[in-house]
């Protein structure tokens, strides 16, 4: 109650401050008026008596005040009018106020932003109970590549395992919605029961796969996700239990997905079916299944990859099929590395980037602080001298900085939002969690919090400066001179700015020099005029034999004879798309089993993409189904799987060894597959109709004149005159795809070149701050000089020489931190040296030259200044 | 001012303002003549403090005060004891009784 009686009370007074204050008056004023009374009483005239009232009470102001100090409201009054005063000097300084506001916002909008970005992807846990707890097992090959799992080694470990509870294996499934306007292909994953187990997420509507849906002509069911049940179904809770055409089969509905459900592990996927693979079946031991468990309670990570190394060897001894490696390793690595461990190293250096564009701007307010603290250095003695006391200064400086970072931190809030959107544009399309990315209130409240301790701790250092001087000396002294120390500190704060500015430049200098040479290095075929998109058969139609055969065959046909295109063939696998069909190769009558890329392809595909036939001949029509099986290899197999001799007339098995093994006929070059960082693999290709299975999925490449982009639509409409229920996707010129394909480093580029360049500014800035000031403080010593005669010269000489003698010390130091930070760097980088000369001498004339520019202006206004007027002002 | 006059006990002013309106309402000035003339002028309030600790003491809910008309038709701001301020009177004085004892104790004691 008399917290009540408290707050009422104290808003009363402040706000309506006046009725307030009249009461405390008229109450001293009745005071002292019965104080004269009482006097009066005892005999005192009437003007003794009032004096002696007077004399009594000790002032009528002074007990005003003393009253009115009383209550929690006056300290908010007090606040209140230290920020009116704070917001008057700002205004009154409108050049200061704009370029620590900016300067602010800059560095706390692109940390927050960044940290945004960041947060769901290294940070936060992924969206699973327990997601720690959640593993992928891989196969390793011989080379230490991670390989796909088979369905036998899945089997044969989740009987075995102690360290997972659970385990599952998946592959993505595109199967194709038809019945309305256009076929529309779904992207989907086939998995076995335990997938969404593994996850720890449960089906919000219906229910999850059982054991029992998971088996050979399994019941057909399916699972929709939660956005395909919003866009195709209207979000119709009665669609459990009804049934859906897919690829003309009918499946029935058994469950729909939380719309919180995140898959990293498709993060496409929206509809999921059971795998309903069988022991005895060919592709069984094929490696093309991604394996995930869930940890047992109280096993370890590390238990867990120990015991996939020794068990999948022992299940290899046990069962070895004829067609696997005997060389294979097994090993565990938690989901999250899985997930991020690709990106980390870019996003790790893009925070470090951003953390030192921070440091630079708060280097940068600290700077512009300390130079206002100097021009005020009269205001705040004369304010000393009329009874402030240090605390009260201090407070209000402090209110200063804090309003100045709110400010700051404000539109630092505005920038986050715009660099965020911007984030989400640029960012390139494997960037795992992508969506996860928001701005989200935790990263808010860091932005906040940020602010106001950098208000604090870099508004402490001038008004301490300014409490410690002497009023007496500083008034004394007029405004303008400097001190040693605070020369000092601003200096090395200034050569602390160019190092930080230096590093973050070699950053981005290194980056940009490896984009270049990434785009220096062959793809190893033509990608310019080159038009490519997937093509596939769905559905019952395509059941009977050769009828897949046949609709390919009618497709080239149909689009050779489209205007404008050259030559067009197909492909199982497109370099640069992301796809990854690899196989075990074999050399006939040896056990040793290599990965290598294989190419199911159609006659005159190595010419349409461009690819140089080296030796041999190239693969064409005569390559036919019964006739003797025939493949090309590339170079580099040719080279290290055949060592001198010529490859042409070997024989080699691809995937199953129970068939009659290929002869290559040919070697072509190597082409880059996954990336162009990746080196060249090994590669097969073969054609389409002499590869043990005909692809249901095939690229087509079109090389074409002119924009080929703009043959899309009139390609299309050839397939679909083929069959009108068939979806054509991922359409792309080949230049796109090589462009994504370095998307991530162009990222990381975009980044380091925008926190370059703020930085850049940043120092600039803070040079020019500097050697401004220094100049204004020395306009007597200068005047001084000229007036014995210094030349023009030597004066400019005296200005840029401080100015040079600043950017060089930072350079020394940057030089040595960005040597540092190089190697951290080093995962970014292709084909560069941390240490590169190129990038080093350029940074270092590039902020020579704005070390230069900075030092101009002030220099300038040093050489004009008139010794006459100097002198006579003294 | 009379020579021998002090300012009030420090921590004693609250108690003494409490007991003195538990006689009667009072303003400011009639509380500070009659904490003098009760002490026989050994007390000399501060008026500054004075008003301050009424503030104080009404905002924690053991005052009312209300302005009134003086008996010379002057405008007042009278104070008035709560039941609560009858409350914090009773412990303020139980507490002094027990502090004085103790210190009168120890003086006689050294003597």
């Amino acid at each position: 109650m008399a917290g009540w009686r408290q707050l009422l009370r104290g808003c009363r007074a402040l706000l309506r401050r006046s009725d307030a204050e009249r009461d405390i008056a008229d109450e001293v004023q009745h005071y002292l008026d019965e104080a004269a009374a009482a006097h009066r009483a005892r005999g005192l005239g009437d003007d003794e008596a009032r004096r002696a009232a007077r004399i009594e009470i000790g002032g009528v102001t002074g007990v005003n005040e003393q009253v009115r100090g009383f209550g929690w409201e006056n300290a908010v009054r007090g606040l209140l009018g230290d920020l009116r005063y704070a917001a008057r000097g700002l205004r009154a300084a409108p050049g200061f106020t704009a370029v620590t506001v900016i300067t602010l916002a800059l560095g706390i909008g692109a940390t927050t932003a960044i940290f945004s970005a960041i947060y769901p992807i290294l940070i936060q846990p992924l969206p699973y109970p327990d997601g720690h707890r959640i593993a992928t097992i891989w196969e390793l090959s011989a080379d230490g590549q991670r390989m796909d799992g088979s369905y036998g080694m899945f089997h044969a470990m989740a009987e075995r395992t102690h360290a997972f509870q659970s385990l599952a294996v998946f592959k993505p499934w595109l199967p194709t919605m038809t019945g309305s306007d256009q076929p529309e292909r779904l992207t989907g994953q086939r998995v076995t029961s335990e997938y969404f187990r593994v996850l720890g997420v449960a089906p919000a509507l219906g229910r999850d796969f059982l054991a029992d849906d998971d088996r050979p002509q399994g019941p057909r069911v399916v699972i929709l996700g939660d956005r395909l049940w919003r866009r195709r179904f209207a979000a119709d809770p009665s669609i459990i239990g009804r049934d859906i055409t897919l690829s003309d089969t009918q499946y029935t509905v058994i469950g729909v997905m939380p719309a919180r459900f995140e898959n990293v592990l498709g993060p496409e996927a929206e509809i999921w079916g059971p795998m309903q693979y069988g022991l005895s079946e060919g592709r069984t031991w094929g490696h093309h299944l991604r394996t995930v468990g869930r940890l047992r309670d109280g096993s370890s990570m590390a238990q867990a990859a120990r015991e996939a190394a020794t068990l999948g060897p022992a299940i290899l001894t046990d069962q070895r099929p004829e067609t696997y490696a005997a060389n294979a390793a097994f090993t565990a690595v938690a989901l999250r590395d899985d997930v991020t461990g690709a990106v980390k190293p870019a996003l790790i250096a893009v925070l470090i980037a951003v953390t030192l564009v921070l440091l630079i701007a708060c280097v940068n307010v600290t700077n512009l602080l300390l130079a206002r603290g100097v021009h005020r250095r009269g205001e705040l003695a004369l304010r000393a001298a009329l009874g402030a006391g240090k605390g009260r200064l201090i407070r209000q400086l402090l209110t200063e900085s804090v309003l100045l970072s709110v400010l700051g931190g404000l539109a630092g809030m505005v920038v986050a939002w715009f660099g965020l959107r911007a984030l989400h544009a640029l960012s390139p399309a494997d960037l795992p969690r992508a969506h996860a990315i928001a701005f989200n209130p935790a990263v808010f409240a860091f932005g906040l919090a940020l602010t106001t301790v950098l208000g604090l701790a870099v508004g402490t250092i001038p008004a301490l400066h300014a409490a410690r001087s002497d009023p007496h000396d500083a008034l004394q002294h007029g405004s303008n001179r400097s001190t040693g120390t605070h020369g000092r500190i601003r200096a090395s704060l200034v050569v602390a700015e160019v190092a930080l500015a230096l590093v973050l430049l070699v950053g981005s200098g290194l980056l940009m020099r490896s984009l270049q040479k990434l785009f220096a290095v062959p793809a190893g075929f033509e990608a310019s005029h080159l038009l490519t998109m997937q093509v596939q058969t769905a559905g019952q139609r395509f059941n009977a034999d050769g009828a897949t055969v046949q609709f390919f065959t009618q497709v080239l046909d149909a689009v050779r004879r489209v205007p404008g295109v050259t030559t067009v063939a197909l492909t199982s696998q497109l370099p640069m798309s992301g796809d990854d069909s690899e196989y075990g190769l074999r050399l006939d009558g040896s056990q040793d089993g290599y990965s290598t890329f294989r190419y199911a392809v159609t006659p005159g595909y190595v010419e349409t993409m461009g690819i140089p036939l080296l030796y041999g001949r190239s693969l064409d029509e005569r390559d036919r189904a019964g006739s003797p099986p025939v493949a090309l290899v590339n170079e580099s197999l040719a080279k290290s799987k055949f060592g001198g001799r010529d490859a042409i007339g070997q024989r080699v098995h691809i995937g199953p060894t129970d068939r009659p093994p290929y002869t290559i006929v040919g070697v072509v070059g190597d082409v880059r597959q996954m990336s162009l960082t990746l080196g060249p693999p090994d590669a097969v290709y073969t054609t389409a109709s002499q590869w043990i299975f005909t692809d249901p999925v095939m690229s087509l490449v079109v090389r074409g004149q002119g924009n080929v982009a703009s043959l899309a639509p009139a390609i299309r409409a050839a397939i679909w005159s083929v069959d009108k229920d068939q979806p054509v996707v991922r359409i792309a010129t080949m230049d796109d795809l090589l462009a994504a394909s370095a998307a991530e480093r162009r990222y990381a580029l975009i980044l380091f070149e925008t926190f370059a360049i703020v930085a850049l500014a940043l120092a600039a800035a803070g040079i020019y701050g500097v050697i401004a000031g220094r100049v204004a403080e020395r306009t007597r010593e200068i005047g001084v000089r000229a007036a014995l005669g210094a030349t023009s010269g030597s004066i400019l000489r005296l200005v840029l020489g401080e100015g040079f003698a600043l950017t060089a010390c930072g350079i020394g130091i940057g030089v040595a931190a960005s040597a540092a930070a190089g190697r951290g760097m080093a995962a970014l980088l292709f084909n560069v040296s941390p240490l590169d000369p190129v990038t080093h001498a350029s940074v270092l004339m590039l902020l020579l030259v704005v070390a230069a520019v900075a030092c101009a202006v002030p220099a300038w206004r040093a050489v004009r200044v008139d010794p006459a007027t100097t002198l006579r002002s003294e | 001012m009379a020579p021998d006059s002090t300012d009030v006990i420090q921590g004693t002013l609250d108690l003494l303002i409490l007991k003195t309106l538990s006689l009667q309402p009072l303003h400011g000035f009639g509380i500070a003549r009659r904490i003098e003339q009760v002490s026989r002028g050994v007390f000399k309030v501060n008026p500054g403090s004075l008003l301050t600790a009424l503030q104080r003491l009404e905002r924690a809910g053991w005052l009312d005060a209300e302005w009134r008309q003086t008996e010379n038709a002057r405008r007042a701001r009278f104070y008035t004891l709560t039941r609560a301020g009858r409350k914090q009177l009773e412990s303020e004085e139980a507490d002094w009784a027990r502090r004085a004892g103790a210190v009168t104790r120890l003086l006689k004691a050294d003597a």
